[in-house]
């Protein structure tokens, strides 16, 4: 994978998560990403024939509780860290969405 | 350095009246001001919060039976404290003052606890060596021109410089023991679920763990019997009951057997840290210890399943930082701007130069690479082959405590580096992690203790690792080894 990571899938990759790269990230993230890609593959060659994934631990559930209403955070106090809000109106502003 | 002595000898003191909690604050305050410019453990400290505080202590009907009793902590600053700036060491929280604590938090002020300030780590807990911080480095106080280790970073020096007794960390790879073993100080990764995450900015949700670093072990069991437990407010935290921890430590009456992986520890470990875990191993045998080899047979596969497994996790969980609901918010860019306007174009826009600004080199990599590695095509390859062989890794391990009761290692490879030597090398810097991220994928408690100084008087770390939810075979292991040693009463020169 190390050469094989282009500019394009850079750019693919950072346009899922939402991150704006400049071209010397690109650069950067190309070689970068190849090389650690390149190390993980390692993994590929495991047999794991019949293994299950784990992807938590835990093996006692302990989520179960009352369904009933309790206190919940503060309006102005969910508001206060944003960078624009109207805490009159209760609502997060965010730029144009559409049109 | 031990201007201010151990958890218990404060809480002892302080319960008794013998010392004022606020006297033990304050010296712990004139530590700060005298290291802390060129160390820089602290993000933030809270002077005033923290003497009315020990003052509310001192007051306090209770005060003979609050089990951290005006003890000094700092807490990395990935931890939310209600109404103190908790940043993750990262521009896009730069301002973020939380509106509720994490549940150690209230667990720590509830045992009398006096919270100093919040430290520095690498941003988002994503490093080994405190480097990666929106707010500098933190240096460690055994060589100055050396990394204190990551990413608790600053807790580990906080505790080594005498600045706190106790500082909580978060584990998510290492990030409290590798820390903990280069600053010469003891640090706890608990089982996964023993503490409740509730409050903790996550980065791998499935592999953080919230932990102490103290002076001793006796101290981390003092902490750890405040901090665990479950939590309503954390789904994934354990209903296990949680022993008496310190009261444990010497319960241990059957000689304890302990494993170790030979054919991984053989292998590209520094020779001073190596000659070092071989002198440890043979006092746990003259301590009554039995030594057995384990076979960790897939442990080498445990940085590549790792940095699959905790970037994925990442790439999701850091989706939340948009400049919406908190945080810093990219101004529009110019290019964008209608004239007469500062309005971003659109809102995906926005999204992404905010991130673009508010996230560091590290951070921005991970995410891509956990991008990358869920993406379509992608996922099978590289995120459900490392969730298998994470499974092959935590089967190792139920091997191994089939013969042994723990598991020992070096913490790390090597002492502390340099400032600057691994940092622009990524992979150089994952690999040397290779002892500690095996624990967390499994799910495992792991301790950290001193077991010795290099040449040029390094800290060495010895790293023991239990059966889920035995941190008190853990802690009493650890604990008989310390006592028979003194690496623990060595300090740094500052």
């Amino acid at each position: 994978m190390a050469s094989g990571f282009s500019r394009a899938q850079v750019e693919a990759v950072a346009a899922l998560a939402n991150l704006e790269l400049n071209d010397a990230e690109i650069e950067l993230f190309a070689r970068q990403l190849g090389d650690i890609l390149e190390y993980a593959t390692q993994v590929q060659g495991i047999d794991t024939t019949g293994v299950p994934p784990t992807a938590s631990v835990v093996t006692r559930h302990s989520a179960d509780r009352v369904d009933a209403v309790a206190a919940s955070l503060d309006r102005a106090d969910a508001l206060a860290n944003a960078p624009d809000a109207s805490g009159q109106a209760g609502l997060f502003k965010v730029p144009r969405v559409i049109g | 350095m031990t201007v201010v002595g151990t958890i218990k000898d404060i809480r002892d003191d302080v319960r008794s009246g013998s010392r004022k909690a606020t006297d033990i604050c304050g010296q712990v305050f004139d530590q700060i001001r005298a290291y802390d410019a060129t160390l820089h453990a602290f993000n933030t400290v809270v002077e005033e919060r923290a003497l009315a505080q020990a003052a509310a202590v001192d007051r306090h009907p209770q005060r003979a039976t609050l089990p951290l009793a005006g003890v000094p902590v700092a807490l990395k600053d990935n931890l939310c404290t209600r109404g103190v700036r908790t940043t993750a060491s990262s521009k896009i929280l730069e301002q973020f003052v939380p509106p509720f604590d994490a549940t150690v938090v209230r667990h720590l002020e509830a045992a009398g606890a006096v919270i100093v300030g919040k430290t520095n780590c690498d941003e988002f807990a994503m490093g080994s060596s405190t480097e990666n911080s929106a707010f500098g480095v933190t240096r460690n106080p055994w060589a100055l021109n050396r990394i204190p280790g990551g990413s608790s970073g600053g807790s580990a020096v906080a505790v080594a410089a005498g600045m706190a007794p106790l500082a909580l960390g978060s584990d998510t790879g290492g990030s409290i023991r590798q820390p903990a073993a280069h600053c010469g100080i003891v640090g706890l990764k608990p089982t996964y679920g023993r503490v409740s995450r509730y409050g903790l900015l996550a980065f791998a949700s499935s592999l953080d763990q919230i932990g102490p670093l103290t002076r001793t072990v006796e101290d981390a069991a003092i902490a750890l019997s405040v901090i665990a437990g479950v939590d309503a407010a954390d789904a994934t935290s354990a209903p296990e009951q949680v022993p008496d921890y310190p009261a444990q430590l010497n319960g241990n009456t059957r000689p304890l057997t302990i494993g170790v992986p030979r054919a991984l520890v053989d292998e590209g470990v520094d020779r001073e840290v190596s000659a070092a875990f071989t002198a440890a191993l043979e006092q746990l045998r003259d301590s009554g210890a039995k030594l057995v080899d384990v076979t960790l047979a897939y442990a080498s596969a445990a940085i590549p399943v790792y940095y699959l497994v905790a970037t994925a996790e990442a790439s999701s969980n850091l989706a939340r930082y948009d400049g919406v609901r908190y945080g810093y918010r990219a101004a529009a860019a110019a290019r964008s701007a209608q004239p007469g306007q500062t309005m971003h174009d659109d809102l995906r826009a926005m999204y992404g130069r905010t991130r673009a600004e508010g996230f560091g080199a590290e951070v921005k990599r991970r995410i891509m690479l956990g991008t990358y590695v869920l993406s379509a095509g992608y996922y099978d390859a590289y995120y459900l082959k490392a969730q298998q062989v994470r499974t092959l890794i935590r089967r190792d391990y139920e091997r191994a405590f089939e013969h042994a009761d723990v598991v020992a290692m070096p913490t790390s490879p090597t002492p502390a580096f340099k400032l600057g030597e691994r940092i622009s090398d990524p992979l150089q810097m994952y690999l040397g992690d290779v002892f500690t991220v095996s624990a967390n994928l499994a799910g495992l408690p792991a301790i950290s203790v001193p077991c010795g100084l290099t040449a040029a008087n390094l800290p060495i770390g010895l790293q023991l690792t239990g059966r889920m939810f035995d941190e008190a075979t853990l802690l009493s292991a650890a604990h008989a080894y310390e006592r028979r040693t003194e690496w623990w009463k060595r300090h740094p020169t500052l």
